[in-house]
């Protein structure tokens, strides 16, 4: 469980985020959303204890994240941030690899076991085949799922992935999505993309100029009358199967069914 | 008996990444290299104006090493120029080499740029001032044999220590922050070297600063020099082989450093402190010799691949081959006068260095 508590982080003069309280539940997946520049990834540096000073704490499964030691806080914490060393000359594996090493002391190297669990990350992600290729040949995708087998390589208690279908086909936006949520370990998504959000999430906060504009269960969050007011765009909601699809358009232009309220549109029974 | 298969059985797996032949291949590459090195030590003692057969060589270091018995066939003259002038030369001229790879390697992983040196910092242009002002006016004279070197140090850690505060002033020292303050330090203290020489005034002086600013190893003996650069890059040269991992994770980035438990900030730091000693030890020791920091940690990435734990010992070893006989051709191109180690260096590296240019964009990397 992560949980912050009324964080703040400015950045200059300006507050980036602004007193926010956040919980990534046991076992959950949490979505990130929210327009550009509405502080998603600032908040989720946050959750990692990658920015200090900022006010406000955060605690993962109750120990301040500012105050585990650096192995331990990435035994408990895997991240996929989009920084991806492309010039890099390491190998697949080897980056892959690397994953372990909040496993391993300063002397240690790599084991059987170790080996074992970056192949099977390799494989789960659809790169079994990468192992032995130079990263930086790589095509964008294949990079992204390359550095998702790393952070499940860690094995960490916890899973933090920062726009991780940047770069993905549909297929493979879907596929990482839900292996993600297959794992079973407490998860916390930036995630652009609300159809992939309502589909694959458990909760969603929905931020706004560095707030909290909405939190709560999936279902709750994505109501067109929040999204619209905090994206600027017509929003329909469609419930079909069981499963939440939103439709979007320009706020001034009819909507592809007719309806021009977005707000009478919300929870059309299918 | 449970223990034997539970150990026998990951060994019969496929080795699906590569692992295990990539130790393999890099464990021959040591024992190679290391033969070579021995190879290359035996026989750059016996090269030089007056020639001494290896074979001779080799039994007049193991009479003195481990008192070797047998006849003496060798001459007085011989056992002197060997024991006493080119063996402490050649030991020096290996850690030098191998000082100045393992610094390369260390530094374009900080920087994150494949085209850092180990000069990058400016510490050798410190270095060369102090040196500047032990030769001309004769600083450090209270250091007696050792006053080039102290004053060169001293002049080392000055420059760190100014690279340090600036980088450090806007807070947190990252890779751009540090470039920068090195290269303005560096060209600051040029100029001083450039303002002693003109206020001395001296033509010899200059001449022998010169001299020392292009490199040399003339300053070799049996004595407490040589075991404080023994010592000192022994140690970093092990730190930075036991760090690999950290410096392959660094290498990546700040962010993915600090998610797989490596603190960029206080272990970037660390690295400065060691290299700047590191570096501050070689230039007092043999002056600026440039290229070998630049081109070695790319030729050894070239062999083992680019985990640090593999390309640090084998850039450690090519780097001390390379400068022994980079010596060894300065001592005999225009024998017997000898040539600054540094135009040698400069002449083998450039062409390397303009293959590997090729090669980058051939890959595309």
């Amino acid at each position: 469980m992560i949980q912050a508590t009324q964080v703040s982080w400015r950045y200059g003069a300006n507050p980036v985020i602004d007193g926010i309280s956040v919980t990534a539940r046991p076992g959950r997946v949490l979505g990130l959303i929210g327009p550009n520049g509405s502080g998603k990834t600032t908040l989720l540096r946050l959750l990692y204890g990658a920015l200090r000073g900022g006010t406000g704490h955060v605690a993962v499964d109750g120990d301040e994240v500012s105050a585990l030691p650096p192995r331990e806080a990435a035994r408990r914490l895997a991240v996929v941030v989009q920084e991806t060393g492309a010039e890099t000359a390491l190998t697949v594996a080897e980056l892959v690899l690397l994953g372990r090493s909040p496993h391993l002391s300063t002397f240690q190297r790599t084991g059987p076991a170790d080996h074992e669990i970056t192949i099977e990350c390799l494989r789960r992600v659809g790169a079994g085949q990468l192992g032995s290729r130079a990263f930086a040949s790589l095509s964008g995708g294949e990079r992204q799922r390359v550095l998702i087998a790393r952070a499940l390589a860690q094995q960490a208690t916890h899973l933090l992935l920062d726009e991780p279908t940047n770069h993905l086909d549909i297929r493979y936006q879907h596929e990482i999505l839900r292996l993600v949520r297959g794992l079973g370990t407490c998860a916390v998504v930036v995630l652009h993309d609300l159809n992939l959000a309502a589909r694959y999430c458990d909760d969603l906060v929905l931020l706004g100029r560095g707030e909290v504009a909405a939190a709560g269960t999936t279902e709750e969050v994505l109501d067109p009358t929040v999204i619209e007011a905090v994206y600027h765009i017509g929003v329909q909601r469609l419930d079909l199967d069981g499963a939440i699809h939103l439709l979007y358009h320009p706020r001034d232009e009819p909507t592809a069914t007719g309806t021009s309220a977005p707000a009478a549109a919300s929870h059309m029974p299918a | 008996m449970g223990a034997v298969t539970a150990t026998a059985l990951p060994e019969n797996r496929p080795d699906l990444l590569g692992v295990a032949a990539q130790r393999r291949r890099t464990g021959i590459w040591l024992l190679a290299l290391t033969i070579t090195l021995i190879l290359t030590g035996v026989i750059a003692v016996g090269s030089g104006a007056v020639n001494v057969p290896p074979a001779t060589a080799a039994q007049i270091i193991g009479h003195h090493l481990v008192g070797l018995p047998g006849e003496v066939t060798w001459t007085p003259p011989q056992d002197a120029i060997v024991w006493q002038v080119r063996l402490p030369r050649v030991l020096l001229g290996m850690l030098v080499g191998a000082g100045l790879a393992a610094c390369g390697v260390a530094l374009q992983a900080m920087v994150r740029n494949v085209l850092a040196d180990p000069y990058l910092l400016g510490i050798n242009s410190g270095a060369s001032s102090g040196a500047a002002a032990a030769i001309l006016f004769g600083a450090g004279a209270t250091f007696g044999q050792y006053a080039l070197s102290s004053s060169a140090f001293l002049g080392a850690l000055s420059a760190s220590l100014l690279v340090f505060l600036i980088a450090r002033s806007g807070g947190r020292v990252t890779s751009v922050r540090l470039l920068l303050s090195g290269v303005a330090v560096g060209y600051v203290l040029y100029a001083t070297t450039s303002f002693l020489i003109f206020a001395s005034g001296s033509a010899e002086g200059a001449r022998s600063v010169m001299f020392w600013l292009l490199g040399s190893l003339g300053l070799a003996r049996w004595n407490a020099l040589l075991l404080v650069a023994a010592v000192a890059l022994g140690s970093m040269i092990t730190y930075l082989t036991v760090v690999g991992r950290r410096l392959d994770v660094l290498a990546i980035g700040d962010e993915t450093a600090h998610t797989l438990g490596v603190s960029p900030g206080r272990f970037r730091l660390r690295l400065l402190v060691l290299v700047s000693l590191g570096v501050g030890v070689l230039v007092s020791a043999a002056g600026s010799i440039g290229f070998v920091g630049l081109v070695v940690p790319h030729l050894a990435r070239r062999i083992v691949g680019a985990p640090h734990v593999r390309v640090v010992p084998v850039a450690a070893l090519l780097g001390a081959i390379l400068l022994v006989w980079a010596d060894v051709l300065a001592r005999m191109l225009l024998s017997p006068q000898e040539i600054p180690i540094g135009i040698v260096t400069a002449l083998l590296g450039a062409p390397f260095l303009l293959v590997l240019i090729r090669r980058l964009h051939a890959t595309g990397a």
